[in-house]
């Protein structure tokens, strides 16, 4: 035991050393959580609406006051009927209409209960569901001022539809993204290029003739990037949650589970990685071109896959990071349990098997 | 020091990667202290027969025991008793010298204080007390080398596979770096090296030549020098080395 701990203390001196493993391993996250985030989100100001008020009494105009009011939107137009949506949001200004069904104020007093529908254009999809949560806000306020001297509470109940992206598809997609690709980078990029160094400096082979045995060797050799890996997680999980809103709302543990799942698989294909490359180098040339590109570009995270063509919707297949951001975005964001992930987490179990299967069979043909 | 105690004995050593034998029927024996040249062309065998000596490949057969442990059933005692050092050097270089003193010294099972104490005195052996804290990658190249052995026999092993360790160094380091390998010597530490500059091969006590996978000479320089009435180790190597066929 002392001896691994000597091995660990060992590698994370290697890690913290270089400025290059430090930039990637803590600079780059922050970056691309930062980059991506503030490309997709602008600050909501002066959004214009339209307002569709079937019923136009004091109620809604006093909501409609309070919306505009508050800095975020602007009243642009007044519709007459329902049909006028469509063509009002292909124009393109106004990004978000407010339908007031008919007897609203009458029914809020009777019935203590009436429907207000938000429609959105999600072709901006973060955009959308900003809006969506800052009106949520307005409106909730309203409800708690109109309920101050009431016995029986009435409710606002608002009711969302997307237009141009119906399920929000890709909305907060840059976190499962970001997070597919850091782990990848981290687990897989980095432990091939540190066993890799290992080789080309020629200390493999002194660890090799000595007591350690090879399980040893390698345990010892990633499970700093396991621990690393899992900080990052927690860091761009964390980041997104605090600073972009985006929410986790499935499970907590069942997401670093998944993600620990992932770093392990990340982890084994760094090691396959390693025992096909020997200088350092060609470590760093495959985990680029057959781990980083495709993670960033066949996995879903920025180019939806069923917008590619055939052949590379089945490559895509073969991606480990697709599944994964499947099951990111599903706890995530769905917010659903295990038993709608089970077949991904499946399969990134059985890749981590066939990699750490390759890689013993690869390293005992070395060794004969 | 009891030269007859013999620290590595060979019997009828085959290795075999499918038809081609890398290894042919070898035999020999080593005794403690030794300095023992194994010398050989490139493609020669002599790399297989190291990695079988370490540990860190099977024979296909024969008999052989490396400090006193089995290489079929001991690797693991027998790896504590070994001592390697290649031509790499194979010191980290992002790491200080102590540190790599302490991480090596670690992998073999020493304590704390025995790792301070030894480090202790090897740096005032090597008068590098001063570079205690620096980093491997501002030393020069002969003091890396120094230290690369001394932390290879760290661990006092039985024997230490140095493989060809002096690749690329000056002669004067070259020189004092046998020196370093004399004293090891004396203190019962045998040594198994392999080189390719035949003026270090006149500095061993037995030398072995290899041709085409068979020891084909296998004795001291001097006599070496008789039998094959040569002026110098060079043209022992180059008449048996003229022989081969399997050249890389």
């Amino acid at each position: 035991m002392n001896r691994f701990i000597g091995f660990l203390k060992k590698e994370f001196y290697h890690i913290f050393r270089d400025k290059r493993s430090m930039l990637i391993l803590f600079g780059m996250p922050i970056v691309q959580i930062m980059l991506f985030g503030y490309v997709i989100n602008t600050d909501l100001k002066d959004v214009r609406m339209a307002v569709l008020d079937h019923s136009k009494d004091e109620y809604t105009a006093e909501i409609i006051n309070k919306i505009t009011s508050s800095g975020y939107f602007q009243l642009s137009n007044n519709l007459k009927s329902i049909e006028q949506v469509d063509a009002i949001f292909r124009k393109g200004d106004v990004k978000l209409i407010l339908v007031f069904e008919p007897d609203f104020g009458k029914k809020l007093v009777k019935n203590s209960k009436a429907n207000v529908q938000i429609l959105t254009d999600a072709s901006d999809p973060n955009t959308a569901n900003l809006e969506v949560s800052y009106l949520q806000g307005i409106l909730q306020n309203y409800n708690v001022e109109i309920n101050k001297d009431k016995q029986l509470p009435s409710s606002i109940q608002a009711n969302f539809r997307m237009y141009f992206n119906a399920n929000l598809e890709s909305v907060f997609m840059f976190i499962p993204g970001i997070m597919a690709t850091i782990l990848m980078l981290v687990s897989a990029m980095m432990t091939s290029i540190s066993i890799a160094r290992e080789k080309e400096l020629g200390t493999m082979e002194i660890l090799l003739v000595s007591p350690l045995n090879p399980l040893q060797i390698i345990l010892g050799k990633v499970t700093p990037y396991l621990a690393l890996s899992f900080i990052n997680a927690l860091v761009i999980v964390g980041m997104g949650y605090f600073v972009f809103g985006v929410p986790v709302l499935g499970s907590f543990t069942l997401l670093m589970a998944e993600s620990v799942l992932f770093i392990f698989l990340a982890l084994s294909i760094g090691i396959f990685i390693s025992t096909v490359a020997k200088s350092q180098q060609v470590a760093m040339m495959l985990s680029m071109f057959v781990l980083m590109l495709p993670t960033i570009i066949l996995s879903g995270f920025i180019f939806p896959i069923r917008n590619m063509p055939v052949p590379l919707q089945v490559i895509s297949y073969i991606i480990p990071p697709k599944y994964f951001i499947v099951i990111l975005k599903n706890i995530m964001l769905k917010g659903v349990g295990f038993e709608y992930v089970w077949k991904e987490t499946l399969i990134l179990l059985a890749m981590t098997f066939g990699f750490i299967g390759l890689s013993l069979r690869k390293f005992k043909i070395r060794l004969q | 020091m009891n030269r007859d105690v013999k620290v590595i004995k060979v019997k009828n050593l085959c290795k075999k990667f499918g038809d081609f034998n890398a290894n042919n029927n070898l035999s020999f024996e080593v005794s403690k202290g030794e300095i023992f040249g194994f010398l050989g062309a490139n493609g020669a065998g002599k790399t297989t027969a190291i990695k079988i000596l370490c540990g860190l490949s099977y024979p296909t057969s024969g008999e052989i025991s490396v400090a006193g442990f089995d290489v079929y059933k001991q690797r693991e005692q027998l790896k504590r008793n070994i001592g390697y050092m290649s031509q790499k050097f194979s010191l980290y270089e992002d790491l200080t010298v102590f540190e790599n003193i302490r991480f090596y010294g670690g992998i073999y099972g020493l304590s704390k204080e025995v790792i301070h104490g030894k480090a202790a005195d090897l740096l005032k052996k090597l008068d590098l007390q001063h570079a205690r804290n620096k980093r491997i990658s501002s030393l020069p190249l002969g003091w890396k080398q120094k230290l690369a052995f001394s932390v290879a026999i760290f661990h006092n092993p039985e024997i230490v596979f140095l493989d060809e360790p002096t690749g690329g160094v000056d002669p004067v380091t070259r020189r004092q770096f046998w020196d370093l390998i004399y004293e090891a010597s004396r203190e019962g530490i045998t040594i198994f090296v392999t080189t390719h500059y035949m003026d270090e091969a006149e500095y061993c006590d037995r030398v072995s030549i290899m041709v085409d996978g068979k020891i084909e000479a296998l004795d001291t320089p001097t006599k070496l020098k008789e039998d094959f009435n040569a002026e110098d180790m060079d043209q022992v190597f180059l008449a048996l080395a003229r022989k081969a066929t399997n050249v890389e």
